[in-house]
């Protein structure tokens, strides 16, 4: 596992309070990890913090799984 | 139309002498003091080093991370002593009529520690707003009850009373207003606070509000005592089941006391200081007699504001000598503040507890450290100093007072 895909599972772990097993890539926040709105508004900015970037409120949006948080923040990097 | 009768069937605490009804009860009959140093954050550069937190409360025991992560700790407090008191009721929840049942809060100020720190937060950044979503439903103080509905599937009026010290003696007695005029056959009541944080300590401090005394926390919460310096800040929560009077008997509910009566009345006067002939004070005792139906001759105990401020102390005093008049004396008074501090908005609750266990017990808890008479204070009155008084208690008075000129009254009467 790549070192941004593990920091990602680390801080879907800590904020939602789920089992590491459960945070596979085509886990979805809200249908899967338990996830309600503001959670979710919480994870973006986490991974924002985490790795320095932004991610536009449109772009937010698409993140809705593990994978795509993953994929979104590798190529922003 | 003819009001219906109220009483308290389940009781909750969390204090800074006890986190259970039955150990709040033991420090209070024991006379134990709450204060300690402050072990929530550095104090070096703090006026005033102590106060009167929690002791060996541990989130994780009663909520899982992600969900106290969401709660800020006046909530949590708020949460954990409604269940104690519901489940003290004995209430079925899948029996009751959740659209008559209500949440009814009281806080001073609500998530004051969210508040401080998302705005240091900010305060250390480049000026980019990354504020937390939960900042504000944290932070806000209609959101203990809210939680407590949330929890429990509670339908009826909910929400939080905000005035100061008085918060939750105001919301015990909208609790009461609603099941006597039918609105409601359950309403939990009660307070929370949890203001020990820098903002909360420095904010009094500034205003001069705060005893001093770091050299002997134990006994800094002194009311009535000569060498009274302020008050000592508390955190914590009180919660109450009322209960509509027939609804409880018909399911075989313990009753602890009935709730008789509410006053209010306000200062007008300053923002902070008490009015100093007590006409607000005054006219709440008188408010809240009328109000139950009772004569000042029926009142065998009063458990006062007394925060242990030199102003406010003697004008509560001077007031109660002119409402009761020559059956002043014969009063058990005291100030269970001198054991737990101020609770600011659980006050009230924790207080109003405080009267109801003196009546089950027929035991009043003292005003533990006074050591230096008061010549300012009236001498034949019965302060209960240092040690717990036995006696026949069947009417109990519960006065709060706060910042602003709120003022509240509640009178509780054993059911016989």
């Amino acid at each position: 596992m790549s070192d941004i895909a593990s920091r990602v599972k680390a801080i879907i772990v800590d904020k939602l309070g789920v089992d590491e097993n459960e945070v596979v890539p085509e886990a979805s926040f809200t249908n899967d990890l338990g996830a309600d709105s503001l959670d979710t508004v919480e994870l973006i900015m986490e991974f924002e913090k985490e790795f320095d970037i932004q991610i536009p409120d449109d772009q937010a949006e698409n993140i809705s799984t593990v994978g795509q948080a993953i994929s979104y923040i590798e190529e922003a990097k | 139309m003819q009001l219906k009768r109220v009483v308290v069937t389940g009781l909750g605490a969390l204090t800074p002498i006890g986190n259970t009804i039955e150990a709040y009860w033991e420090g209070l009959k024991t006379g134990k003091s709450g204060a300690a140093p402050i072990t929530y954050f550095d104090t070096e550069k703090f006026k005033t080093k102590f106060a009167c937190e929690l002791k060996g409360y541990n989130p994780q025991d009663f909520f899982d991370r992600k969900e106290a992560r969401k709660l800020d700790r006046f909530a949590q407090y708020a949460l954990v002593s409604s269940d104690e008191a519901i489940a003290d009721s004995g209430l079925d929840l899948n029996a009751v009529d959740k659209f008559r049942v209500g949440v009814v809060w009281g806080a001073g100020i609500g998530g004051l520690e969210t508040f401080q720190n998302e705005v240091i937060g900010y305060a250390e950044g480049d000026g980019t707003p990354r504020f937390n979503p939960f900042f504000i439903p944290k932070m806000i103080a209609d959101i203990a009850p809210g939680n407590i509905s949330i929890k429990h599937g509670f339908m009826g009026p909910n929400y939080t009373t905000v005035s100061a010290c008085a918060s939750s003696a105001n919301a015990m007695i909208d609790a009461l207003n609603y099941i006597r005029l039918g609105h409601c056959d359950v309403v939990v009541t009660g307070g929370s606070e949890a203001a020990v944080t820098i903002a909360g300590m420095g904010g009094f401090n500034a205003m001069h509000a705060l005893s001093t005394r770091n050299e002997s926390p134990e006994t800094a919460s002194r009311p009535f005592d000569a060498t009274r310096d302020g008050f000592v800040l508390g955190e914590g929560a009180g919660a109450l089941i009322l209960e509509e009077y027939e609804h409880a008997v018909a399911r075989g509910a313990k009753i602890y006391a009935e709730v008789c009566g509410g006053g209010l009345s306000s200062d007008a006067y300053h923002m902070t200081a008490p009015h100093p002939d007590g006409i607000g004070v005054v006219r709440v005792m008188q408010n809240c007699l009328e109000n139950a139906g009772l004569k000042p001759e029926d009142v065998d105990a009063i458990n006062t504001h007394g925060t242990s401020t030199p102003l406010g102390d003697v004008a509560e005093l001077k007031a109660i000598s002119q409402v009761f008049g020559a059956h002043a004396e014969k009063i058990n008074i005291n100030s269970t503040k001198s054991m737990t501090g101020h609770l600011l908005g659980a006050a009230g609750a924790v207080e109003a507890i405080a009267s109801i266990l003196a009546m089950q017990h027929n035991l009043v808890p003292p005003t533990i450290n006074h050591s230096t008479i008061d010549e300012n204070i009236d001498p034949t009155l019965n302060l209960t100093l240092n040690k717990a008084q036995a006696r026949e208690v069947n009417v109990a008075m519960s006065n709060t007072f706060g910042f602003g000129g709120h003022n509240a009254c509640v009178l509780f009467k054993k059911l016989n």
